[in-house]
């Protein structure tokens, strides 16, 4: 067989291991899947009303914010399970199965890739979920189906991008507990963008923040896509050439990490 | 098998390795004996691609550690000290893992998970979490997964630490049974009763040095300290018998007699002809072979059981 033959076998072996555990202790999941929802319903009841009257256009109120807040919250949901991710690295690193990996003949990537897909896979299933609860709180996207295709597609490319970013962070502590911390500021990013209000709003400072910052052109893409409304394309290019460079360096910090010596 | 010369490895500045050389023949057992602390894990460690040396050359089944890992990786199997299962996942899913990842295929894995399962007697257990699993099932599990795919060199690091004498036992059996099949064992462990039973060849390492090697029986007899003990009744007695063996070594206070020997059926047929023909009363005598611990604290001037402190 060929190498390229071995390194999707040996990663599709550890796909299955890792599904096996997400299937079998799923709690962590569900912990990830609920602080999304739990954010969407806050900022629809609590502070959708005079949050949506702020936005300026001609609906205004409860319903104009679900649909604006939908995209942020789909990156906070990203965001939660890039914790999640880097806690399950984290604790896989400690144990004694994967020393024996390392000394096994099998692709050498093969057990990031396994985590990275496997992580891929339970976010975008977490994000369906979340859209699920959007739509039943009111959320009405105007989208056809190749605008869906097409947010659907930016979404796996930003997981895959945070997932990558999360399976090197978890590998960057010796301590689950700090591998755990170490995600959390990507959870402010949808806060410090345009995810929960416009960014004009704020003060000039922070506003220059939140237009640089990678989440920003992700939710302006997401949001002119599932609304139907224009997609700048200038925020879609940032949006993708972010994705693939996080998901570069990412892939790049995390094989680094995982090829040091194991012991202290 | 295993061709290491003038290994090295220090962490920051504490030297764990300072320039060991090994050399481990086909099919032979190669145990490395040493306390705590003296290296033994690294060594393993080192051998079996886990870290990388500061220095030194190894040879590993044939291929050059620094440059080909991957082929010493194809033909080795590891059990570590620490088990390495998959605690999440079912006895048989976990040696299915092994088969996968070796790449024998649905038919000939399904197979070698069974023959694993009912060699290493968890036919019982194949379905149930490993986590709910008893100590001496989890060594087995760890190491009916490290033959998957028949390694020719296997390391295992201190595989009875923490087992019963009847799981030890059957974990000396089980490698007696692979060496028969033409597998190289290397061996770490602190039990010197474990390197008296299995080994070919020991190796004694101490605080980064290997202080001896050789066969157990070469390294006993670097030892003196076998001898008889006669234990008398009267001090005439004692007396007389040590009047028959002038290189022995009397103990008035507790009217014993030590004579050295080597513990042999002659010498002690022998010994024993000399008393009666001389009318000598003994009370009964005890027989004291030099164990490798002894060899231990002659060699290195403390027991196996200390840790070592540098």
């Amino acid at each position: 067989m060929s190498t390229l033959a071995h390194t999707v076998g040996d990663s599709a072996t550890m796909l299955r291991r890792n599904l096996k555990h997400a299937i079998r202790y799923p709690s962590l999941t569900a912990v990830v899947i609920a602080l999304p929802v739990i954010f969407l319903l806050l900022f629809v009841y609590v502070f959708g009303g005079t949050l949506g009257d702020g936005l300026g256009g001609v609906a205004g109120g409860r319903s104009a914010y679900v649909d604006y807040v939908t995209p942020g919250i789909l990156l906070l949901a990203m965001t939660g399970a890039a914790q999640g991710t880097a806690i399950s690295v984290a604790m896989d690193m400690t144990e004694g199965i994967v020393a024996r990996f390392r000394t096994m003949s099998i692709a050498r990537a093969a057990v990031l890739t396994g985590h990275v897909v496997g992580a891929v896979t339970q976010t975008l299933l977490g994000l369906v979920v979340v859209v699920g609860v959007a739509l039943l709180v009111g959320f009405r996207p105007d989208a056809g189906p190749a605008q869906w295709l097409a947010a659907a597609g930016l979404l796996t490319l930003t997981a895959f991008a945070i997932t990558w970013l999360s399976v090197a962070l978890g590998m960057v502590p010796k301590s689950v507990e700090s591998a755990s911390n170490l995600p959390m500021p990507l959870m402010l990013l949808p806060f410090l963008g345009s995810g929960f209000v416009p960014t004009d709003s704020m003060p000039g400072w922070l506003a220059w923040f939140a237009e640089h910052q990678p989440f920003t052109p992700i939710m302006e893409t997401l949001r002119g896509l599932l609304l139907a409304g224009p997609v700048d394309g200038g925020d879609a290019l940032a949006a993708v050439a972010w994705c693939a460079g996080v998901s570069l360096l990412g892939y790049l910090w995390a094989r680094r990490l995982y090829d040091r010596d194991p012991s202290r | 098998m295993v061709e290491a010369t003038g290994l090295r490895k220090a962490y920051r500045k504490q030297v764990v390795l300072d320039g060991i050389d090994l050399r481990v023949p086909e099919a032979t057992v190669f145990a490395l004996l040493g306390p705590n602390g003296a290296g033994k894990t690294t060594t393993v460690q080192i051998l079996s691609t886990l870290i990388r040396p500061d220095g030194g050359t190894v040879r590993v089944a044939g291929h050059d550690l620094a440059a080909e890992p991957d082929r010493i990786r194809a033909a080795i199997g590891v059990t570590g000290q620490f088990s390495a299962v998959d605690p999440l996942l079912t006895g048989a899913e976990n040696l299915r893992l092994m088969t996968d990842l070796r790449h024998l295929g649905r038919v000939e894995g399904r197979r070698v998970v069974d023959d694993l399962l009912a060699r290493f007697d968890l036919t019982d257990a194949a379905d149930k979490p490993v986590a709910a699993y008893s100590g001496g099932m989890k060594r087995r599990l760890d190491l009916a997964m490290t033959l998957v795919g028949r390694p020719r060199l296997i390391f295992l690091d201190e595989p009875t630490t923490g087992l019963d004498p009847r799981s030890r036992r059957a974990m000396w059996q089980i490698v007696r049974e692979l060496v028969t099949g033409g597998v190289t064992i290397f061996l770490t462990t602190q039990y010197l009763e474990e390197a008296d039973q299995l080994a070919d060849r020991v190796a004694l390492l101490d605080g980064g040095h290997l202080v001896a090697e050789g066969s157990p029986a070469e390294l006993k007899r670097r030892v003196p300290g076998g001898h008889v003990r006669l234990h008398f009744t009267e001090p005439a007695q004692l007396a007389a018998a040590a009047g028959l063996f002038p290189a022995a070594t009397r103990h008035d206070d507790d009217l014993t007699l030590r004579v050295p020997g080597d513990g042999g059926v002659s010498a002690v047929k022998d010994l024993l002809g000399r008393l009666d023909a001389a009318g000598v009363a003994v009370e009964s005598m005890s027989l004291h072979t030099p164990d490798l611990d002894d060899v231990f604290l002659a060699l290195t001037g403390h027991r196996t059981e200390e840790k070592v402190n540098p």
